[in-house]
């Protein structure tokens, strides 16, 4: 990459972007979580990562499932449509929307009960169709809104507020990601989102699924002491191994990467170009890293963990994978907008048909 | 036209040359004769030895001859070994729902000889494999016994294990046109057509085979047999310049021709052949000539809860989208379904039925989802179906299923079953009308929207019930978020009584404002007629032959079949009209004299169920001996046993 300019300044609050939008027509209705919920976190980071990219509001497709994570898409994007589905189904419902109509930039959001219990398969086959999807997995380790069960990201022996221990694996969705062909994965913390916005930025110019694990603590049923999701376990646990931002357009570069292909030492970055010709500049942070090589993220991220720490950052990218249009070999326009006229092949043909069937 | 031919016998049998009735049924019994132009034939293979191509062959080259008939293939839930049968029924009369008896049965599979012997109609037709002797138990005295080599001469004839078996299969077809008087000429076209020029060894083998068996039989047998095809003459009912279709592939072509862009998927016989036969349609029709890139998505989803879901998001994103399945898949989708009716997603859901509850007989036919279907998932739910009753309909139900669905912006199901969607049916030739266009209902355009200062999607602004939607990312004035919790017109979340109940009435206006627009009943009075036969789908054929024996016996009857829910307000009328109503339906419990009963406010008392639900296609006599009980036992309401279900 060549080297040129400043990177992009992103400033919060009234600045205005390409669009000569502010954050303000990036937002939504109140929020109606609990106060201090990791999810309206979350939320203000998107409307930061899409204000950012000047995304036009109404070419948003806004998914969800259900659960309290999965009430947020009513408070980003006042302008764009949204669709709160049924518990665990966001994948499928946002396969049948991206399928006709791509134009349109998707956004799903779930929760670890929504995506990793009930909705564990329709996950992963989203993941299996590359779709082209930025998917948050809100992650609390319980169901915030069915009052606090553990759910199936809780770890072996987090505590519930009765002080109960979980006593089941946990479903990492990260490894699973890894481990399935996830073209785009990062996990990130509600309560970081500097490194958080980045991650989200180069989720959405990411063609295919982007699998972004955050979490997001729940300050009502899991932010106690002995719970390994509060907020205060993971502060004190928190590993960047990687530090990723997104360049955009790429000749704000202001330096030559210093690594072009392999992994990067500790300290130094690499730049990673997207299919849209946008950058993704990647710096490790305490160790060698390649992000583009599945083993060394797997391995890295397993052995972080070992030690008790939760990896984050932009763990993995393969930018070169066709989403799912590309397998279904679907005509560029948006299906649903295809006039009639391409579509029904007329009364001739089908009467020359039906010599067929004599 | 009709030569008398009586068969010389192979041995053993008695019945040689006997005609006409003695089949030891009464005169509304199973068959109303036997002759030219009227008979039925068995053939009992085993599955997995290409004895579909020999059946289709003979099938098809009735058909070509002109004369009114049927084919139902009866095959088992397995890939290769079990039994598997395929009838044919030709009759004159164009009375061609199955009909159990049959006056020549091929038989093929050691394993069911038994059985499938015993079906046969005393006087009739054995034809079997001679290579190997009869065993003497198996014989029957009353039934004329013609035996082929057909082994034996494919072995001789023929190279390689497979092609073998293959011909064994041809060559039954030949023996069966040489004694059922098919032209073969209309046979040799046929094979020409599928084998052509590109594989000619193929056709030369098959032609080989053919005249294998048509030699054999006319050396040894007087051919043709008394029963036998002939070409209808001068007024004899013709079903020349039909076509021949089933239901599947009809429904699919009916979803290409209405331009519907997304179709999701999970594979579950027997629904599975019309998402097939979308997928091969549309590589040719749907394929941008420019590109090579399709007009379609054809998605194979991860279960029919996805599918669902996928059909959903599509028509959401203002794609016509619909998913094919059966009851099964059905259970699965219904929460989806709930959410669509609540949320307003226009979607077209295709059940296939099949025998249930649970995985039941998948191979076998029922019409046991109606209730499932007219009310699937919780809450108070109520959907639009459309019940097409031959692949004519399926064709054309296809397309206004989209319309409805657009116009109502709610599911709709079209359900068929397998009968109707799997066996081919002789149907006048689908026609499309060059001005259809299709009737997406009320959505406001980006330009409209432009010029509006407010949009509210559940807002009633013209009175009609159907509140105006937007299609996602057309305009910023139309966004908003769709969900299945609850909502005002205004589309805001709410747990308020008022607001929440303002719109789940509007959508039950809705749902019932559909019921005219949707395909009218078939009804027919008779004059005189006091009572009525009622019924759904596919039982047509049967009611109505049931209909003219019961006539030629003096009991009259009027005629409805329902093809829409909710029900016309003419359905109840009719209903309401008759002394006794007799619902003839394919399930055990009744379930449309149920939906009749609780949607129509007809005394249930005055409507009498008629059941058959073993799984094979309605016959003609479980109506008869159905209703013949029913009035034998008393006035209407008593309870009298009319389940036919034991009957084959
Ligand atoms: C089919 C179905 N089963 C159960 C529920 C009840 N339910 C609502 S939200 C939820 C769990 C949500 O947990 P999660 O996805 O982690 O979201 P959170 O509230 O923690 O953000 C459950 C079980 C439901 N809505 N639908
Ligand atoms: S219950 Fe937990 S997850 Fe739900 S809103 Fe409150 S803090 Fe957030
Ligand atoms: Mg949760």
């Amino acid at each position: 990459m060549t080297s040129i300019t400043k990177p992009r300044v992103v400033h919060p609050g009234l600045a205005k972007n390409e669009l000569g939008l502010t954050t303000r027509s990036y937002e939504g209705a109140m929020s109606t979580l609990c106060a201090g919920c990791g999810h309206d976190s979350v939320t203000a980071a998107l409307v930061e990562a899409l204000w950012s990219l000047s995304i036009e509001p109404h070419r948003v497709g806004k998914m969800s499932g259900i659960g309290c994570s999965s009430k947020t898409p009513g408070y980003f994007l006042e302008q764009s449509h949204g669709f709160n589905s049924v518990h665990g189904r966001m994948p499928a419902v946002a396969t049948g929307a991206n399928a006709a109509n791509r134009e349109l930039t998707y956004i799903g959001v779930s929760g670890d009960g929504d995506s990793l219990s009930i909705g564990l398969g329709q996950m992963c086959h989203a993941i299996r169709r590359n779709l082209n999807l930025l998917y948050l997995i809100e992650n609390n380790g319980v169901y915030g809104l069915t009052k606090g069960q553990f759910s199936a990201s809780a770890d072996i022996g987090t505590k519930s507020k009765r002080g109960v221990p979980n006593l089941q694996a946990p479903i990492d969705p990260v490894h699973l990601g890894l481990s399935i062909g996830a073209t785009f994965v990062a996990r990130g913390f509600s309560g970081d989102k500097t490194q958080l916005v980045p991650i989200l930025t180069a989720g959405i110019r990411h063609k295919g699924l982007a699998l972004v694990d955050i979490i997001s603590p729940c300050v009502t049923f899991n932010d106690h002491q002995g719970s390994t999701k509060s907020y205060q376990h993971t502060r004190d646990h928190f590993r960047p191994a990687t530090e990723a931002a997104l360049l955009d357009p790429p000749d704000m570069v202001e330096e030559m990467a210093t690594i072009n292909v392999g992994p990067i030492p500790p300290g130094q970055f690499r730049d990673v170009s997207l299919h849209d010709g946008s950058v993704v500049r990647f710096r490790a942070m305490h160790e060698e890293y390649d992000p583009t090589d599945r083993g060394t993220a797997a391995a890295l991220v397993r052995r972080l963990q070992d030690r008790g720490e939760i990896p984050t950052g932009l763990l993995f990218v393969d930018p070169d994978a066709g989403d799912h249009h590309d397998v279904m070999n679907t005509v560029e326009e948006p299906l649903w907008s295809l006039p009639f006229e391409d579509l029904c092949p007329g009364s001739e043909v089908l009467s020359d048909m039906m010599a067929r069937f004599r | 036209m009709i030569r008398e031919a009586p068969a010389r016998v192979s041995g053993g049998g008695t019945g040689a040359g006997r005609r006409g009735k003695a089949d030891g049924r009464s005169a509304t019994g199973v068959r109303s004769g036997r002759g030219v132009n009227d008979f039925a034939l068995k053939i009992a293979t085993v599955n997995g030895t290409g004895s579909a191509s020999a059946n289709g062959l003979i099938m098809k080259s009735i058909f070509r001859m002109g004369a009114p008939v049927s084919g139902k293939n009866v095959f088992p839930s397995n890939i290769q070994g079990l039994p598997t049968w395929y009838e044919i029924r030709i009759n004159a009369q164009g009375h061609v729902a199955r009909t159990p008896g049959f006056d020549v049965l091929v038989a093929m599979n050691g394993e069911t000889y038994e059985r499938d012997i015993a079906e046969v109609a005393e006087g009739g037709w054995l034809l079997y494999d001679s290579s190997w002797p009869l065993a003497r138990e198996l014989r029957r005295e009353d039934v004329n016994h013609i035996g082929v080599p057909l082994a034996e001469m494919c072995v001789k004839r023929f190279e390689g294990s497979r092609i073998r078996i293959l011909m064994k299969n041809i060559a039954y077809a030949g023996a069966l046109a040489a004694l059922l008087d098919i032209d073969l000429d209309v046979i040799r076209g046929l094979l020409e057509e599928t084998f052509g020029a590109r594989k000619r060894h193929l056709l030369e083998a098959n032609n080989t085979a053919i005249d294998l068996g048509h030699n054999y039989v006319t050396e040894r047998y007087d051919c043709p047999l008394p029963i036998r095809v002939a070409r209808p003459a001068g007024d004899e009912l013709s079903w020349e310049g039909r076509i021949l279709m089933d239901g599947n592939t009809a429904a699919a072509l009916g979803c290409i021709y209405a331009g519907a862009t997304v179709a999701s998927w999970y594979p579950i016989t027997p629904s599975t052949s019309l998402v097939d036969a979308f997928g091969k349609f549309a590589g040719s029709m749907r394929k941008d000539p420019d590109s090579g890139r399709m007009r379609a998505a054809i998605i194979q989803a991860e279960d029919e809860l996805a599918a669902a879901g996928m059909t959903v998001g599509a028509g959401w994103a203002g794609a016509r989208a619909f998913t094919a399945t059966s009851g099964p898949g059905i259970s699965l989708m219904s929460e989806f379904v709930g959410l669509a009716y609540y949320a307003e997603v226009p979607s077209v859901f295709f059940d296939i039925q099949r025998v249930g509850p649970s995985t039941g007989m998948p191979t076998r036919t029922q019409q046991c989802d109606l209730l499932l279907c007219a009310y699937a998932s919780h809450g108070d739910t109520r959907h639009i179906c459309l019940y097409p009753g031959d692949p004519a309909e399926c064709f054309d139900f296809a397309v206004r299923a989209f319309d409805v669905a657009d116009r109502f912006q709610t599911p709709v199901f079209v359900v068929s079953d397998l009968d109707v969607g799997m066996n081919d049916w002789a149907v006048p030739p689908l026609q499309w009308d060059p001005a259809y266009g299709p009737d997406r209902g009320k959505i406001k355009s980006a330009e409209e929207l432009d010029r509006m200062d407010r949009f509210f999607r559940y807002l009633d602004v013209d009175g009609d019930g159907i509140a105006w939607r937007t299609i996602p990312g057309e305009h910023p004035l139309g966004a908003h978020l769709t969900r299945g919790s609850g909502h005002t017109k205004y589309g805001t979340y709410t747990e308020d009584a008022e607001g929440y109940t303002e719109v789940v009435d509007r959508i039950s206006e809705k749902i019932e404002s559909s019921a005219p627009v949707l395909p009218e009943p078939v009804m027919e009075s008779v004059p005189g007629a006091e009572m009525a036969l009622v019924t759904v789908g596919g039982c047509e054929g049967a009611v109505r032959e049931a209909m003219d024996r019961l006539g030629n016996s003096g009991l009259h009857f009027n005629y409805m079949r329902v093809r829409g829910f909710p029900f016309a307000e003419s359905v109840r009328e009719f209903l309401a009209e008759q002394k006794r109503v007799f619902v003839v339906e394919q399930n055990r419990d009744g379930q449309l004299r149920s939906l009749l009963t609780t949607e129509t406010g007809v005394a249930g008392a005055s409507l009498e169920p008629v059941l058959y639900y073993g799984g094979l296609p309605m016959s003609a006599v479980h109506v008869v001996d159905g209703v013949l009980a029913r009035l034998g036992a008393g006035p209407a309401g008593s309870p009298a046993p009319a389940r036919t279900g034991a009957v084959a």
